[in-house]
């Protein structure tokens, strides 16, 4: 007690609620969702409990600080979550996913609330409200453009990947109490590594979002592909994760600081070790260009796309690649301008790489999942398309993509487990011939996607691929950009073959005549959101999307 | 072990806590040393973990790295970090890898695959020669020569006169003792990586009871509603082809 | 720093090596004895006074015993493992303050070989390497029960080191400290009245705990299941003989006194003592404290040996994991919030938050019953899907023992007597 008085106390920081609010908001329902699935019998008290708890800690607050909305958010949710777990308690699954895309939806709003904030700090008038354009609690958070843009594209991801989920889980006994906490975990990993102002955020977002994704990959574990998934994805993680880490040293060895702002600032002012600087930017490609799949580091990619969950498939695709992306041009913009002679053409050449490969290797595929999964890996050279390009355009461009590229695959994908369900199989080529005739609405919504994929005018696709072919233009990166446009016709092949085998070709003989198809009303309402909004920002709205993107398109400095 | 042990007896014994302002003469000599007899067995034992064919013989020699290791953060006065490394990787880690090699008696010599890739071995080789040697210039080359002084014996630092980049730093950071030190960091600057690590554990932890539990009860797997679906068996494992779903779930 | 500084180091560092040398040897002496006297035996008393050299004797027999290694031991890792049990537990005793600290013409002296910064984390770090003794023990004879054994030693170890951990976490945080000597000071003075402030009063269910996990971690009785003799041969040292057994041998004692000297520094003030009489006499009274107080908890040691049977193996695993370990966690949250409480609030607040918590807790402890009463109905609100109730008995870690084929079958007390 004498020794424990003498110690001088500790300067409590200051903690920014409000910017890491999402991330609170994804983790906090994920483990109310674990929570309640694992209340089995006592659900309803322990929902209870919750409510308590939550009611007591949002009185606190609303008494000692005297505000009255976010007590009054607090305490309107701890009641909701009560009021939906008294309803559906014996519906554990059922309660989970509504509980996680109410969370999905909860942080959308607050990311838009955050982004009311933001605009209003742009134009300089609200300095009351803490989010800010700095980096917050300790230089650990960024809250920028680029990182709500992400996040909000990351938890609509989720959002859509929740209904595709529930009946294909159910159908393939795969659905466990783990699964919807796990997406949920996920997302909070890719916010967090979208906002991330520090190297050492970047790795352990990074660890969260694949550890996440590790387990719902093999989570069909009867599987032995999901097994195959899971397990290959889990040792080249790791393996990626350990240059990224060694990246990262270096860069602290550098500039003594793990902050990507400060470490940006150490390098312009840097004279000597030029080497070390390069030899770190280079293992930071590798480790970011794992998780972005990019080639040569795509290889994991078709097998573990192929081997997990279906909507998993989706999400993983989409949301991780947005949030890498996010992370992959902070650090490279935020950190490493100072030496952007060495990077920019190395990233011209992986992206030359990655839309070639990408859509050859693809032709070449049977199975329509893993055909994806190479198409995939094209998008991602798209997208290093407005990296390359380093402008405002380019970023904007980057964040458009995402944004719609993340609809494209969770359409897609959400129709081949539509499709996955009834055949009790995955989709081959030959297997979609003559879909057309025989259910055209799910036929029509793949074939809309995998013509917004091809990037056919008129589709959204159409959209972003014009968003960060402009950029890369603006930039003189007038080459790749022809390479884009070769890699995007031979993509087009392998997409309108699908649709020809469905519209133009007759249902293979000897195969008997399959059960029609009963589509859940949670799939349904997934894969129509998404196609509505592939037509939306493709025929009416691209200009609002382009502009939100173009505010967007900012870093902390 | 005994060397070992010894060794570290002589270290840590050398490492002066009291008298934080005579530190930096004499561990800088200490340092010196302790780093040119620990690097080659660090190093040696790396080398034989992956050489090693015996899988327990490789996980001991991994152990005697993490000891050196903790040895260089104790030479470098991280004394928590050098305690934590033994009690985390040596004492927990490696004991259940241990664990596991002896339980599912794999701890006979495993039989050399043939590389399945014709040419794949010489060409990783190669190729991981080159990483290596690009980044040994790239990481070492700014730190060869006068710039190196920090922490070499004094006499060298004399020799580099105005060149020699005295250590600094050190003492502040460790003024009030270097766990104290750690734990003000770990609660004020990095308070929110150090919480959010703490997602990351439980997520290990939902992942190792997901993929570790091996029998599945009904209500483990489908909404309910009502109605019990059995679960799946598990079948023999089958040769796959496209057939990524299960075809039991038709039945 | 001249040679008399070198020399006084030397001599502190060969003090505590003597001290901890004659108190093994005394600590097997004594434990047959006291184990003979609870039996109505006589125990050795042939050779010197009492049978003191008794021994002595076993050692020379042991040394100069042919040395035999099975033939399809793995030979280094078979000759090391011994030596890594002894050198831990001697290196573990270099943090002990064994005596005070007094004055020599112009130097301090005080009796402690090493006071590092992270002091007691230094013990719970070579606990954990201790493990690898008995693992590699057991495995590198290259038999089955010695196997057995080693398997077991180390579930059991990692068990236990985790409430180790966090009963010494508490003590941590209550003195705010991890060095022995600033835990030792923690302990001066009067708690109030005559009681001395010592950690075992106010840190009780940390001493508890620490003593319990010390004893499964020394692998003592009632928990030396890796050497269950009446299942496992001998356990993990089947194989070993001569002088590689007599190191074993020692060692298991040796740790013994090490725990028994950690527990008295952190619970029982350590040296700390009532002093008087002449200087000379204030140099060696806490010595003589530390001495009698570990002196005691040898005794226990032994008693415990004579008293009990062995646990049953799952017992033994859910004793560690479903009591010790959340009791511990429980308890180390309690001793932060009082401490922060201690440190920020006025005492007459504190009374008052207490009461108004024990009549929260009066209040759930009657609702709890209204609640709990449903849940409790087989099958009830409506078929959960027959959600796996909470206290399902199925036990989730059964996998092991089962699958190591040494779950044993019946509790088996301890037929051993003597060496």
């Amino acid at each position: 007690m004498t020794l424990l008085a003498q110690i001088p106390p500790l300067q409590i920081p200051d903690i920014a609620w409000s910017a890491i609010s999402p991330e609170l908001v994804l983790f906090g329902v994920g483990i109310l969702a674990l929570l309640l699935d694992t209340a089995g019998p006592q659900r309803l008290q322990a929902s209870f409990l919750v409510f308590g708890f939550a009611a007591a800690g949002a009185g606190y607050i609303a008494l000692s600080t005297e505000q009255s909305v976010l007590p009054g958010l607090v305490g309107l949710a701890a009641l909701g979550q009560f009021a939906l777990t008294a309803i559906w308690r014996d519906r554990p699954r059922l309660l989970s996913a509504l509980l996680a895309a109410l969370g999905f939806a909860g942080a959308i709003g607050v990311t838009t609330w955050q982004w009311g904030a933001y605009s209003g700090r742009l134009v300089g008038a609200d300095a009351a409200t803490f989010v800010g354009t700095d980096s917050l609690l300790g230089g650990m958070v960024a809250v920028d453009g680029v990182a709500l843009f992400t996040r909000v594209t990351v938890c609509l991801a989720g959002l859509v990947t929740v209904p595709l989920s529930f009946a294909y889980a159910e159908e393939r006994r795969i659905h466990r109490g783990e699964y919807y906490p796990l997406l949920l975990f996920a997302a909070t990993g890719m916010t967090l590594l979208a906002s991330s102002a520090d190297f050492i955020m970047v790795f352990i977002a990074i660890e969260v979002l694949s550890l996440s994704l590790y387990i719902l990959a093999g989570f069909a574990k009867r599987d032995l592909n999901s097994q195959e998934a899971a397990l290959k994805y889990f040792l080249l993680g790791a393996f990626s994760s350990a240059l990224l880490l060694y990246g990262i040293a270096l860069v602290y060895g550098v500039t003594g600081s793990t902050n990507i702002a400060e470490a940006g600032r150490a390098f312009s002012s840097l004279d000597a070790p030029q080497g070390m600087a390069v030899a770190a930017m280079a293992l930071l490609i590798v480790g970011f260009g794992f998780k972005t799949a990019i080639v040569p580091f795509h290889m994991w990619t078709p097998d573990v796309y192929q081997g997990a969950p279906t909507p998993i498939t989706g999400f993983m695709a989409a949301a991780t690649k947005a949030a890498a992306f996010a992370a992959f041009l902070r650090v490279f913009v935020g950190a490493f301008a100072p030496l952007q002679w060495s990077w920019t053409p190395v990233l011209w050449v992986l992206a030359a790489l990655t839309m070639l490969a990408g859509a050859i290797l693809a032709v070449v595929q049977n199975d329509v999942k893993r055909m994806l999964g190479y198409s995939a890996v094209a998008h991602a050279g798209y997208v290093l398309i407005g990296f390359v390009a380093v402008n405002r355009a380019g970023v904007s461009g980057v964040l458009v993509y995402l944004l719609i590229y993340t609809f494209m695959s969770l359409g897609s994908f959400g129709v081949l487990a539509l499709l996955e369900r009834r055949n009790h199989k995955a989709m081959a080529i030959d297997d979609l011939r003559g879909l057309g005739r025989r259910d055209p609405v799910p036929a029509g919504m793949l074939a809309l996607f995998l013509l917004s994929l091809a990037g056919i005018p008129g589709t959204a696709g159409f959209v972003a691929k014009f968003a960060v072919f402009r950029a890369g233009i603006e930039a003189g990166h007038a080459a790749l950009v022809v390479i884009a446009v070769v890699s995007s016709v031979i993509a087009a092949f392998f997409y309108i073959r699908v649709i020809v085998a469905m519209f133009m070709e007759d249902v293979p003989e000897g195969v008997a005549a399959e059960a029609p198809l009963a589509p859940s009303t949670g799939m349904s309402a997934g894969i129509a959101f998404s196609a509505a909004v592939m037509v939306a920002f493709g025929t009416v709205l691209p200009f609002l999307l382009v502009d939100l993107a173009d505010q967007a398109a900012t870093f902390v400095s | 072990m005994v060397a070992l042990a010894t060794a570290v007896g002589a270290v840590l014994a050398q490492t002066p806590v009291a008298d934080p302002a005579g530190a930096a003469a004499s561990t800088g000599a200490a340092e010196f040393w302790v780093f040119w007899i620990l690097a080659p067995l660090s190093l040696a034992a790396a080398v034989s973990m992956v050489v090693l064919r015996n899988p327990v013989h490789a996980a001991l020699m991994l152990v005697v790295n993490f000891f050196t290791i903790a040895m260089f953060y104790a030479v470098l006065e991280a004394q928590f970090l050098a305690a934590v490394q033994i009690i985390v990787y040596a004492g927990a880690i490696m004991v259940l890898f241990l664990f596991v090699l002896m339980l599912l008696g794999v701890d006979r010599e495993l039989p050399t695959r043939v590389a399945q890739i014709r040419g794949q071995q010489p060409a990783a080789l190669l190729l991981g020669a080159l990483l290596f040697a690009a980044l040994a210039v790239g990481v070492a080359g700014p730190f060869l020569g006068a710039d190196s002084a920090c922490n070499a014996p004094p006499d060298a630092v004399a020799a580099a006169g105005a060149d020699a980049q005295p250590c600094v730093g050190l003492a502040a950071a460790n003024e009030e003792g270097n766990v104290r030190g750690v734990a003000r960091l770990l609660f004020t600057d990095y308070v929110w990586p150090f919480e959010v690590t703490s997602v990351l554990l439980v997520i290990a932890a939902i992942g190792a009871m997901v993929l570790g539990r091996r029998t599945e009860r009904p209500e483990d797997l489908v909404d309910g509603r009502g109605v019990r679906k059995e679960p799946l068996r598990a079948r023999a494992a089958r040769p796959t082809g496209s057939t990524a779903l299960d075809r039991e779930a038709a039945e | 720093m001249d040679w008399l500084d070198v020399l006084i180091i030397v001599a502190v560092a060969v003090g505590a090596f003597a001290l901890w040398l004659v108190g093994t040897a005394l600590l097997i002496w004594g434990e047959r004895r006291v184990v003979a006297k609870m039996q109505s035996r006589v125990g050795p008393n042939r050779l010197g006074p009492a049978g003191l050299m008794q021994t002595l004797a076993d050692g020379a027999k042991l040394f100069f015993k042919e040395d035999i290694a099975p033939a399809n031991a793995d030979r280094w890792v078979y000759l090391a493992a011994p030596m890594v049990s002894a050198v831990v537990a001697l290196v573990t005793f270099a943090v002990i303050p064994y005596g005070g600290t007094f004055t020599i013409g112009d130097r301090q002296i005080s009796l402690q070989v090493w006071d590092p910064d992270v002091g007691l984390l230094w013990v719970l770090a070579m606990g954990s390497i201790g493990v690898y003794g008995i693992v590699l023990a057991g495995w590198s004879s290259g038999s089955k029960y010695p196997l057995l054994g080693g398997v077991r030693s180390s579930a059991q170890m990692i068990s236990y080191e985790l409430a180790m951990g966090l009963a010494v976490a508490a003590v941590f945080i209550y003195t705010g400290s991890l060095r022995a000597s600033d835990i030792v000071a923690n302990q001066a003075g009067t708690l109030f009245g005559p009681i001395p402030a010592w950690h075992v009063i106010p840190m009780a269910p940390a001493f508890v705990l620490f003593f319990i996990s010390a004893v499964a971690e020394t692998q003592r009785p009632p928990f030396d299941l890796p050497e269950a003799e009446g299942e496992l041969v001998g356990g993990f040292n089947t194989e070993y003989s001569g002088a590689k057994f007599a190191m074993i041998f020692l060692a298991e004692f040796m740790n013994v006194i090490t725990m028994s000297a950690v527990l008295v520094t952190m619970f029982l003030g350590g040296p700390n003592g009532p002093l008087f009489g002449p200087d000379i006499v204030r140099a060696v009274l806490p010595t003589i404290y530390f001495v009698v107080k570990v002196g005691i908890f040898l005794f226990v040691f032994i008693w415990l040996r004579a008293t009990l049977p062995r646990l049953r193996y799952d017992r033994l695993m859910d004793l560690g994991w479903k009591v010790m370990l959340p009791f511990a966690l429980l308890w180390v949250m309690a001793t932060g919030f009082s401490v922060v409480l201690r440190e920020t609030t006025e005492r007459a607040t504190v009374i008052r938050a207490a009461a108004i918590g024990a009549a929260v807790a009066a209040v759930l402890f009657f609702l709890a019953p209204l609640f709990s009463r449903r849940a409790s109905e087989p099958g009830g609100g409506g078929g959960d899907g027959g959600a796996r109730p909470l206290d399902d008995p199925r036990p989730g870690g059964e996998a092991l023992p089962e699958r190591a084929g040494d779950r044993p079958s019946t509790d088996r007390p301890t037929e051993e007597v003597g060496v």
